[in-house]
């Protein structure tokens, strides 16, 4: 019952559910299906991007200020970390489709790592914020002129961030168990289903970033 | 999800573009454009979100179904955000 | 008709004991196992429905306190709302349903399904405890800043409850969708599928984009809650309106959530005990989609006298006028169906009548409180509790209990007892009417909604709708008894009782656990009805 792990190939027709008529099937589903997901997901953010749009038209200024206070650097670093993650999971996906078991792998765990440095840098930058009694609550700090609206950027600020870092996380948790199954030789250029999916859901993660970095870190910085 | 595989040189066409559209964004930021550094910001997402989906998650080559999908979420968000914003952009609105 | 006998094999004996069901795939089971966890909920949030009515009997509030009955109906609506109707049709009779309809072994993703059954357990809990605890005092509606500054209630544990269950929907949702558009069988056109499926889609389409806002949305106020975030917070700047934007963007297209499957019900019913095509097929099937899309443009008319702009008002008037036109046109094809058609009176079929009849009223009524002129009037008002009554009551759950009966003989194999039946859906439409046409008169004549004393002059008409509320409560306790009863002692149903056209009656009652033993090839159309019943077995 056990596929052959070190030959890496697996018989085709025991990935078939038992539900599906054909394999064509089986691999259209679960790309639709994770497609569908991904429709939920931009519309949960979006409840966020609404509140964001809303608060940001009526507090420019304030809005502005709290974005000066974020580390450019570290946005943009995190920016190029994730857009490389992109990259190198388009490539496992094609070393997937391939056949190619050990690009795979090399790519999933590269991938994985610039996941775990993307937030580290966003670790630290929490810690840089709290530090900075940028936290909203009681300890929040900020210039008088801006402090009541600024107050809203940030809670938007690590909400949008933290949720997105959730995402990550999860996504991290993909990446191992697809690496695992592609240890495993589950996966053959015949069925690489879940390296797809798993794919795509990262992307995903990569685009919701894309939008987050210049709404949170690029707001009038001509005037800094 | 087709069976066509997308070569990888147009994977690092594609990285390219967006590492050099991420290197834009930042540097448009310094510039006083007024409301055109929103735009501008904007539109750069847009355009590489738009990069990702069609090479890195392969719509380019993916049934219509997929489009479909992906339009229809965007287009759903932008009812959310349109119709909420076209309550308060009107609020201070006189009689007509 | 020759003796019925019973399938040998069917999904009910294929494994005994309780993991083999707790950790089934088949769909059927999965169905039951909704069914029951809905039915307990319904009562809960019937149990509060009675506390409140008996309060109401008398114009002061003297049997709870004010906190007390706020927690009343607060729970009554998050129990019936969340819990019950929304999950109700999809997640019983459409995952019951939608495979063998369209002639597949199951839903493209059985575990899922399973897991989505689970979450819709968690968030129970969460809630249930939440109950236990104190319960919740804002309104299932939540509204902002009294939920996230002033109530000292379980708030949270109720919205995470949500929250939790919601996901449960999400992934109904995208199962029914991945399912319809992959897995209908060779032959299976969109426009030879059963209505019922055009709306289990349509419902799945607005389970995906609208259950994610409301859940970002309860997040927002758990953070504001634990962490003083204060999205909503008007000394921060913030803006309780929005909140509202955000829950209605979901809450509005829930209720469409609520009774499009009804209408899906409704077309089967019909079209089965009329022994005809549904009049129009084609333009129900498309007013399913439109019901779904209209329906997310809509939600502002809940902010009419909230704040928003009288623009903005305007707009979702119009809008709200345009989405009443799809339902409207169902009515007018069903209705038109009827006409020449061989009708038999048989319980699903006096529900369906009751649903028409019941949600036309309610539409109607709808379009009263569209009108931002009247509503400023009618809001948050008797009037409008019993507007939303009418639709969710006397139409999806009319809906719901047709559509059980129905398919109960497919789902269990046995008949019920149809004078039992017949009795019980007389009491439920008489309970129901006494009930809630009061309150028409009550809200229209100013008494608010959420009080729990009001001005003596109103209380006959209090009177008149609790004790439509106790026959009311009986109706729907009798067919629970009855169809319990039918498990153990109904007669065997045979493959089709009805004689009805459509695959799910193509295989035995109960059917396989694998549905069919040969994937179908479909060659007709939905309703066939005057061709001969063999000539639909593939």
């Amino acid at each position: 019952m056990s596929p052959d792990a070190a030959a890496g190939t697996v018989p085709h027709p025991t990935h078939l559910a038992h539900q599906f008529d054909d394999a064509g099937q089986q691999r259209e589903a679960a790309s639709l299906g994770m497609w569908v997901f991904l429709a939920t997901e931009v519309l949960f953010f979006g409840g966020l991007f609404t509140t964001y749009l809303v608060y940001r038209n009526w507090y420019p200024a304030a809005f502005a200020a709290g974005s000066h206070e974020l580390l450019i650097w570290a946005g943009t670093t995190n920016t190029a970390v994730l857009i490389t993650s992109s990259l190198t999971m388009a490539l496992a996906v094609h070393a997937a489709q391939t056949g190619n078991r050990r690009l795979l792998l090399l790519f999933l765990l590269v991938t994985m790592a610039l996941g775990l440095v993307f937030l580290g840098i966003k670790g630290f930058e929490y810690h840089t914020e709290y530090v900075e009694h940028h936290v909203p609550g009681a300890g929040f700090q900020f210039d008088p002129a801006n402090a009541q609206h600024a107050q809203l950027f940030f809670s938007l600020y690590f909400l949008m961030t933290g949720l997105h870092a959730l995402h990550m996380i999860v996504g991290l948790g993909i990446m191992s168990t697809m690496f695992w199954i592609s240890w495993r030789g589950v996966i053959t250029s015949e069925y690489y289903n879940p390296i797809e999916v798993g794919g795509l859901y990262w992307h995903f993660v990569d685009i919701v970033w894309i939008f987050l970095f210049p709404l949170l870190y690029l707001i009038a910085r001509h005037a800094h | 999800m087709s069976e066509h595989i997308i070569p990888r040189r147009t994977y690092y066409t594609i990285y390219g573009l967006l590492m050099l559209c991420t290197y834009l964004t930042v540097q448009i930021a310094y510039f006083d454009l007024g409301p055109l550094n929103t735009i501008a910001a904007l539109g750069i997402a847009v355009f590489k979100a738009t990069l990702v989906v069609l090479f890195f998650m392969h719509v380019k080559y993916g049934t219509r179904l997929t489009w479909l999908v992906v339009l229809g979420s965007v287009l759903w968000l932008g009812i959310l955000l349109a119709l909420t914003m076209g309550d308060y952009l009107t609020r201070t609105w006189r009689a007509l | 008709m020759a003796t019925v006998l019973a399938p040998p094999h069917h999904y009910l004996n294929d494994g005994y004991g309780i993991k083999s069901w707790l950790l089934t795939r088949d769909h059927k089971r999965i169905a039951l196992l909704y069914l029951a966890s809905i039915t307990f909920f319904f009562f809960v949030g019937g149990l509060f429905a009675v506390l409140i009515r008996l309060e109401l009997i008398t114009p002061v509030g003297d049997l709870v306190s004010d906190e007390t009955y706020n927690k009343l109906f607060t729970m009554h609506g998050i129990m019936m709302v969340f819990f019950f109707l929304i999950p109700s049709i999809p997640a019983t009779l459409g995952n019951f349903l939608v495979p063998l309809m369209i002639g597949a072994k199951d839903l493209a993703f059985p575990r899922l399904n399973l897991a989505s059954w689970y979450i819709f357990l968690l968030g129970g809990l969460f809630t249930l405890y939440a109950l236990v605890t104190g319960g919740v005092d804002t309104g299932w509606t939540f509204y902002v800043p009294f939920s996230t500054t002033s109530s000292t209630s379980n708030v949270i544990p109720a919205a995470l409850g949500i929250f939790v269950t919601g996901f449960s929907s999400i992934l109904t949702g995208l199962n029914f969708i991945v399912t319809i558009h992959r897995m209908r069988a060779p032959g299976m056109t969109w426009f030879r599928m059963p209505l019922f499926l055009w709306s289990m889609y349509a419902t799945s389409v607005i389970f995906v984009l609208g259950t994610p806002v409301i859940a970002i949305t309860l997040l927002l106020i758990a953070a504001e809650r634990l962490f003083h975030f204060g999205f909503f917070d008007p000394a921060l700047g913030g803006d309780p309106v929005l909140f509202q934007h955000l829950f209605w963007f979901y809450s509005h297209p829930a209720v469409y959530i609520m009774v499009l499957p009804a209408m899906g019900v409704v077309s089967e019913l019909v079209a089965a005990f009329c022994r005809k095509q549904v009049f129009g097929y084609t333009v129900v099937a498309f007013a399913s989609l439109a019901i779904a899309v209209l329906g997310f443009l809509v939600w502002g008319h809940h902010l009419f006298v909230a704040g928003e702009s009288v623009y903005a008002a305007m707009i979702f008037s119009i809008l709200s006028y345009l989405v009443a036109i799809p339902s409207a046109v169902k009515v007018f094809n069903w209705t038109a169906t009827m006409y020449k058609g061989s009708i038999s009176w048989a319980t699903p079929m006096l529900y369906a009548i009751g649903f028409i009849g019941l949600f036309t009223i309610g539409g109607l009524t709808g379009l009263f409180v569209a009108a931002v002129g009247i509503d400023v009037h009618v809001t948050d008002t008797y009037f409008v509790i019993a507007h939303f009554h009418y639709i969710m009551v006397g139409g999806a759950i009319m809906g719901y209990m047709g559509g059980l009966h129905y398919w109960w003989p497919k789902i269990s194999g046995r008949l019920y007892n149809e004078f039992l039946a017949k009795i019980a859906a007389g009491i439920i439409f008489l309970g129901f009417n006494l009930t809630f046409f009061p309150q028409f008169i009550l809200g229209y004549l100013g008494m608010p909604r959420r009080y729990h004393a009001y001005p003596p002059e109103f209380q006959v008409l209090n009177v008149l709708s609790s004790a439509g509320a106790s026959i009311l409560g009986v109706g729907y306790l009798i067919p629970f008894f009855y169809l319990m009863w039918s498990l153990r002692y109904g007669p065997l149903a045979g493959s089709n009782p009805w004689s009805a056209v459509g695959l799910e009656w193509t295989t035995t009652s109960p059917p396989p656990t694998e549905n069919f033993a040969r994937t179908p090839t479909v060659t007709w159309n939905a309703y066939e009805y005057g061709e001969p019943i063999e000539s639909h077995v593939a």
